[in-house]
């Protein structure tokens, strides 16, 4: 294990603290659209992991779009995918919340059964729409391969890529919820939702917004995903654990929480995971995770709420 | 079974109306004569209250259309439909065409054991073709051996397993794996493995055996065995680890959505599998539709079919796959060995000259079929089939190079001795 070259492993502390970052921005981009429903809105969105799919069906669509009538654009191909996918996910939460989601906001235990039986439905619907098999979704050439640093460090190009998208997301939801009037809406609602709807606040806009806001990020999160992932009717399963784990420990109303929590998993888990081996990695990160929220329940950051 | 009375009988139509034309025109008056020459009586080949008729016998089909496992069992299901349906337009079995009743696993277990009950106590099934992951097979192998039914089981599995109800029409560990190992040993001076895995028994006892192989009979070194949560989509780690250890052989065995995961990860960091061999037991054609082909090409893979196979009976098979499920599907080594179920069943049941369970299962050892796409097998009498071991090359279209065969069927060994 440690015979390697001092060299060796100073390239090995690069490429480490690398694919550690690239986990903590795909952490955070799982967990951004979760972090604002359930934090802000208190609904367990069981549901969360098929939206993203349906971004990446959405980006499937669009390459084979592209490939087909504008293959001199197939390049950005995947900046337009992103775009149809929040359109396509926020559209599909707005029409949910409407339906199903705002006539279970007294009974948040309710929406959690409620929205796991919106997934399987939602599975079906990809399997009857697109195939039970997967799709391989084609990414644009330059996406692909990475840059070499030097001789023993390379950079992947996709890794970076998700890196800038997610700070972008992330510095987006900030200024929306920190310095927009929605935002100020979103925050007082949740921190009292009557006074709120006192003082002429829309509630029931504000939710709507909010919960479609929430599932749009989860399409651009799909889309993005099909970078390093697999796209088809179930995969939205394999994110939706490690999602709330993300928002749970991360204190489930604070973006900040949400952050540092992304990181915290992410790090120890590419830490890990070089020293012993996948599945043990995972073992230890959870046990790491149960213990601290054993001594703080709340999560890693808390906001004072009045209930 | 000649291959030849296949492609006659499916792919030409005009040569078959032909054919159906003479017989309406000469031969109506010869029609019950030849049935009743054809297809004993009833009483005589069912003698334990099978589902038989005069004119019909039915069998189950068992797989997930619904849940997780759709996505691997969906080809196994079409490929044993149009198994049947090519016996029923030769005439059935035993003079009786063949009805099936499907049920759906829905993936999960417990009701893959349910839907068996049902299809042998209730409907009274002849054979049931189905189950994909051992999982499923372990839930219902009580109910075949409780109910005394047949089952015709289409995956390549971990091995450790016998029973007189279950006829495994894939390739158990031993056959999958020693073949592949020595070919790349010999081929590409291998020295030195990793090996990787999903977390779960089929991936664990495969790399066990890959292990004992590679230390013990090759005398070579292993220099890394890891095993990932199923599900797993983040493998930079592991491949940061590979690169500095730098294995002559990536021996993967990784299944479903991190299958996908790992081959588009594995590119991103600049592994070129065109230069850093890796080899396969996980990947059939059907995972390259998800995995995308330009992100594999390259790749070894150790599987007894590939579509690409060039013989004759393959050469109808494709064609007739395609024509009932359409021109883009692809058919990967499971599909193929599904396929041999419904005519390993018919073959044995006319060898038995009767559709009971224990005479089926009696004859069942030394039932071969030369019409098989992947060339030729035979049922040992351990109930695993004697097949060839081949090595493909990925290409970027998704299809393989078949570039290796045994040059002999290797033999069925689901317990062996010095790999436990």
């Amino acid at each position: 294990m440690f015979g390697y070259s001092l060299g060796e492993l100073g390239s090995i502390l690069v490429m480490q603290g690398f694919s550690g970052l690239i986990l903590f921005s795909v952490y955070l981009l799982m967990a951004l659209g979760l972090a604002i429903i359930f934090g802000q809105m208190g609904v367990i969105n069981m549901a969360h992991g098929e939206f993203m799919i349906l971004g990446a069906y959405m980006t499937y669509f669009c390459s084979h779009l592209f490939a087909s009538f504008l293959p001199g654009l197939y390049g950005g191909y995947f900046f337009v995918a992103m775009v149809v996918a929040f359109i396509a996910s926020g559209a599909a939460g707005l029409f949910v919340e409407w339906a199903l989601i705002r006539r279970l906001y007294a009974r948040p235990l309710d929406t959690l059964l409620a929205t796991w039986g919106l997934s399987l439905i939602m599975q079906q619907a990809f399997r009857s729409g697109f195939g039970a098999r997967e799709v391989g979704v084609e990414l644009p050439p330059w996406m692909m391969g990475s840059l070499q640093v030097t001789d023993t460090i390379e950079v992947q190009i996709n890794g970076l890529f998700v890196m800038g998208l997610t700070l972008l997301i992330t510095a987006g939801v900030a200024l929306l919820l920190f310095r927009s009037r929605w935002g100020l809406q979103v925050r007082s609602v949740m921190a009292n939702r009557t006074m709120a709807g006192a003082v002429g606040i829309d509630t029931r806009r504000t939710d709507r917004l909010t919960f479609g806001l929430g599932c749009g990020i989860a399409g651009i999160a799909g889309s993005a995903f099909t970078m390093i992932g697999s796209t088809g009717p179930t995969a939205g399963q394999l994110y939706i654990v490690d999602t709330f784990l993300v928002v749970v420990f991360g204190g489930a109303q604070s973006l900040i929480g949400t952050i540092a929590s992304a990181l915290t998993i992410s790090q120890s888990q590419s830490t890990l995971e070089f020293f012993l081996t996948g599945s043990m990695a995972k073992v230890l990160t959870l046990l790491i995770v149960i213990g601290i929220l054993m001594l703080r329940p709340q999560g890693l950051f808390a906001l004072k709420v009045r209930r | 079974m000649s291959s030849e009375k296949l492609t006659g009988n499916l792919l030409t139509p005009t040569r078959r109306g032909l054919l159906v034309g003479a017989a309406t025109l000469s031969a109506t008056a010869m029609l019950p004569q030849l049935a009743l020459a054809e297809a004993p009586p009833t009483a005589q080949v069912n003698t334990t209250g099978l589902a038989v008729t005069d004119s019909e016998v039915t069998v189950g089909i068992l797989h997930s259309v619904t849940g997780t496992m759709a996505i691997s069992e969906t080809g196994s299901v079409e490929a044993e439909k149009l198994a049947i349906e090519q016996i029923n337009a030769q005439g059935g079995v035993l003079g009786r065409k063949i009805k099936f009743i499907q049920e759906d696993g829905a993936s999960d277990w417990p009701t893959f054991a349910e839907k068996a009950k049902k299809l042998l106590v209730q409907d009274k099934c002849a054979a049931v073709m189905g189950c994909w992951t051992s999982a499923s097979r372990k839930a219902v192998l009580p109910v075949f051996e409780q109910y005394n039914g047949m089952l015709y089981y289409p995956t390549f599995y971990e091995g450790l397993e016998q029973s007189k109800n279950v006829i495994y029409t894939g390739q158990e560990a031993t056959q999958q794996i020693l073949a592949g190992l020595n070919w790349v040993t010999k081929e590409k001076g291998a020295k030195t493995f990793y090996l990787l895995g999903s977390d779960y028994i089929w991936p664990r006892t495969s790399n066990k055996i890959a292990r004992k192989h590679i230390e013990n009979v090759l005398k070579l070194k292993v220099v890394g065995e890891e095993y990932f949560p199923l599900g797993s989509t983040q493998f930079n780690s592991v491949i940061n680890k590979m690169k500095l250890v730098k294995p002559d052989v990536i021996y993967a065995i990784i299944v479903g959505g991190s299958n996908v995961a790992f081959y588009k990860q594995l590119r991103a960091a600049g592994i070129d599998l065109t230069k850093q061999t890796l080899m396969t037991i996980s990947v059939t054609e059907d995972e390259i539709l998800g995995i995308g082909g330009e992100n594999i090409v390259g790749a070894y893979a150790c599987m007894k079919y590939f579509q690409s196979l060039d013989n004759p009976n393959n050469k109808a098979f494709v064609p007739a796959f395609k024509k009932m499920w359409g021109e883009k599907t692809v058919i990967g080594d499971v599909t193929q060995a599904a396929y041999l179920g419904p005519w390993l069943w018919k073959l044995t049941v006319e060898k038995a000259g009767s559709f009971d369970i224990d005479k089926v299962a009696a004859a069942s050892p030394g039932v071969e079929f030369k019409g098989a796409p992947e060339g030729y097998v035979r049922i040992h009498e351990n109930h695993h089939l004697w097949s060839k071991t081949r090595v493909g090359r990925a290409r970027d279209d998704g299809q393989y190079d078949v570039i290796y065969e045994t040059a002999e069927l290797m033999e069925p060994d689901p317990f062996p001795k010095g790999y436990q």
